[in-house]
Parts: structure tokens; sequence; C-alpha cells
């Protein structure tokens, strides 16, 4: 305690303990009811998904060339301090 | 399946450039490399879907092409060592943090990693949180000395990245759109109920946190945040841990 007197250091515990005590209840969620078994989504170990089906869906070794592909994402839609952000590799860092 | 067998046919189900294990035979007489390949791809698209699953906001950001593509990448070489998805990608930020075609998007591997800790937070214990009544019961004396224990949902994320914004913004829960002021962001994880709370914290507020969660006492707590930030404010960081259910006890 050497930055902040005792006194002050209580005060502001009280002020926050009365923030707390006038802050509307923050149960929101009292309307929710617990239910078991249900596992968050592609969490269980059994989902196969897309491309998973049959034979011919085996070409696995398109990772190669994806990095060319127009990404879909909202990457390039953030402003960054560098300008827009972009999803073609830029040079290595030196 | 002898070991050897064992271990030669896992190597291939994830390298694509390994041989299909010996002595495989498929009943209709077809070639059993093809047989091989559905098996092969279906380990890569559902171990890929599992990681979608888990980062939702990240697979926005950059496209599920790039994303897919990433997960596969990571999936050859981080294959999974527990038979639980859940914990699957724990430390997807670190591969991608030194994957060179993701080099352009600096943030993207802490917005990874707060949604991995959101799905921790989803899979913690569920614990009543602390009320803060009590701590109003207490004589002013005792408060400097206070310990608190965290949470077991709790996780405090320091970014130099706006990254509660970006995910917010890709996880749905704000509107896309150009980030006007680009400055760090700290965010709070924590599900004090049923729902994953993301919370930005003020300034010192991370650090606060982090110190109490450590089991650093109240005072010690507050210098070590007022050493963080100048502008850190006690009444309202506690305040918000206290609201947001940081804290299950005190000693």
């Amino acid at each position: 305690m050497n930055k902040i007197s005792a006194s002050v250091f209580a005060a502001s515990v009280a002020t926050a303990l009365s923030l707390v005590a006038s802050a509307p209840a923050t149960a929101a969620d009292a309307s929710k009811e617990k239910c078991y078994g249900v596992a968050l989504k592609g969490q269980n170990d059994c989902a196969a998904g897309p491309g998973t089906t049959c034979a011919g869906t085996s070409k696995v070794d398109h990772q190669q060339n994806a990095w060319k592909l127009v990404p879909a994402g909202t990457c390039e839609a953030m402003k960054t301090p560098n300008g827009h952000g972009s999803l073609k590799q830029g040079p290595a860092p030196a | 399946m002898s070991l050897d067998t064992q271990t030669r046919f896992a190597v291939a189900l994830t390298d694509p450039a390994a041989p299909v294990p010996k002595g495989l035979a498929s009943w209709t007489g077809s070639q059993p490399e093809r047989r091989f390949a559905v098996y092969r791809n279906n380990v890569i698209a559902a171990l890929t879907g599992a990681l979608a699953a888990r980062f939702p906001a990240s697979q926005q950001i950059v496209g599920e092409a790039f994303f897919a593509a990433m997960a596969a990448d990571f999936i050859r070489a981080h294959p999974p060592r527990s038979p639980l998805l859940l914990s699957y990608g724990d430390d997807f930020a670190e591969f991608v943090e030194r994957f060179e075609p993701a080099k352009a998007i600096a943030y993207l591997p802490d917005v990874i990693r707060l949604e991995a800790a959101r799905g921790k937070a989803y899979h913690a214990a569920d614990v009543a949180s602390l009320d803060a009544a009590t701590l109003a019961a207490l004589s002013p004396a005792r408060l400097a000395d206070l310990v608190f224990v965290p949470h077991p949902s709790l996780c405090v994320l320091r970014s130099p990245h706006p990254v509660v914004t970006i995910w917010a913004m890709n996880a749905g829960e704000a509107a896309l759109q150009p980030i006007a002021n680009w400055a760090a962001e700290d965010a709070m994880v924590i599900r004090p109920h049923l729902i994953v709370e993301v919370r930005r914290l003020p300034p010192g507020g991370a650090a606060f946190l982090q110190a109490l969660a450590q089991g650093t006492c109240l005072a010690a707590a507050v210098d070590i945040a007022t050493e963080d930030a100048d502008a850190f404010d006690l009444s309202a960081n506690l305040a918000g841990a206290l609201q947001s259910g940081a804290f299950i006890a005190f000693r």
C-alpha cells in the first residue's frame, strides 16, 4: 500500500460495491435452462461434415494452391494501421 | 495389427506422401488405395470441421478456403493426442503465428486465442460466483489483504490488437465496419452462468485481474495495475470484476 492511502482504498472498494449493488441484476440468462447432453457444435466425435461422404473425395493435396484463392473472409474489410488487411502473402519479414 | 503396422497406418493417414500401408485389402476387389484415400480425406475433413466449429470468427476472417487449407496443415503437424475433440486446437494459435501465409494478418493468432479461451470457459466447471454483498460486510481494515479465488472459467487475454472488436465483428456480435480506433485491447473471458461472455477490459484491468487470479492480495494487485496503467480506476475495475462473476470466494 504505497501508492494510495488506506482511506482512499477503502472508499474505492465501497464505491465499487455500491456500483455493483445499484446495477441491474446481471443474471441475464435466468430464462435459459441447463440442457445436458448437448455438445457444442462440432465437439462431438462423430460429426464428419461435408466432403466426408464417399469415394472420389480424396483430393487432399489441393492445399498447396489454396493460398492463391481469393479469400471470402472479412480480413480485407478490416482497416489496420498498415492499411487494409490482405491475404496475399507479403514479403518475408527482414 | 502389430504396433509396426498401426504406426505405419497412422502416419499414412495424415501424410499424403506416405505410401498406403501394406496388407490392405478390400472385399469389393477394387483398389485399396482408393478406399484408403477416402479414409484419409475423412480424417482431415472431420478435424477441419472440429477446428472450424471451435474457431468460427477466425474462419470468418480468412474465409473458408484459406481456413480449411491452414487447418489441414495444422492437422498434419499436430494430429490429436486425445479422443476428446473439445480440447483440439489448444495450440492452433501458436501454429498460425508461425504459419507463413497468415503472417500478414498479425491479429489472427490473438483472435484464435480468444476463441480457444471461450471454448475452455464453455467446458469449465460450473461454480456460483461471489456475491458482492458479502464483501460489504467486511471491516475496511481487512480489504487490503483480501485474496480472491478466480472462477474456473476466467481467462484474461492481452493483445496489441483490437482483438475484442475484431472478434465481435466476426462473431456476429457487432456490425462489420472499418475499425477507426486501432488500439490494443485486453479481454476477459468468463462463463458465470450458461453463456460464455467476452468483456473488453479498461486500462490496467488485465494486469489487475491477472494479479488477483494468481493469488496476489487486493492492495498489491492495485499497485501492479497502477504500474501497468496510470488511468487504472479501482472502483470501476473491481465493480466490473464482481459484476461479471470473476471470483467465487475470498479469504
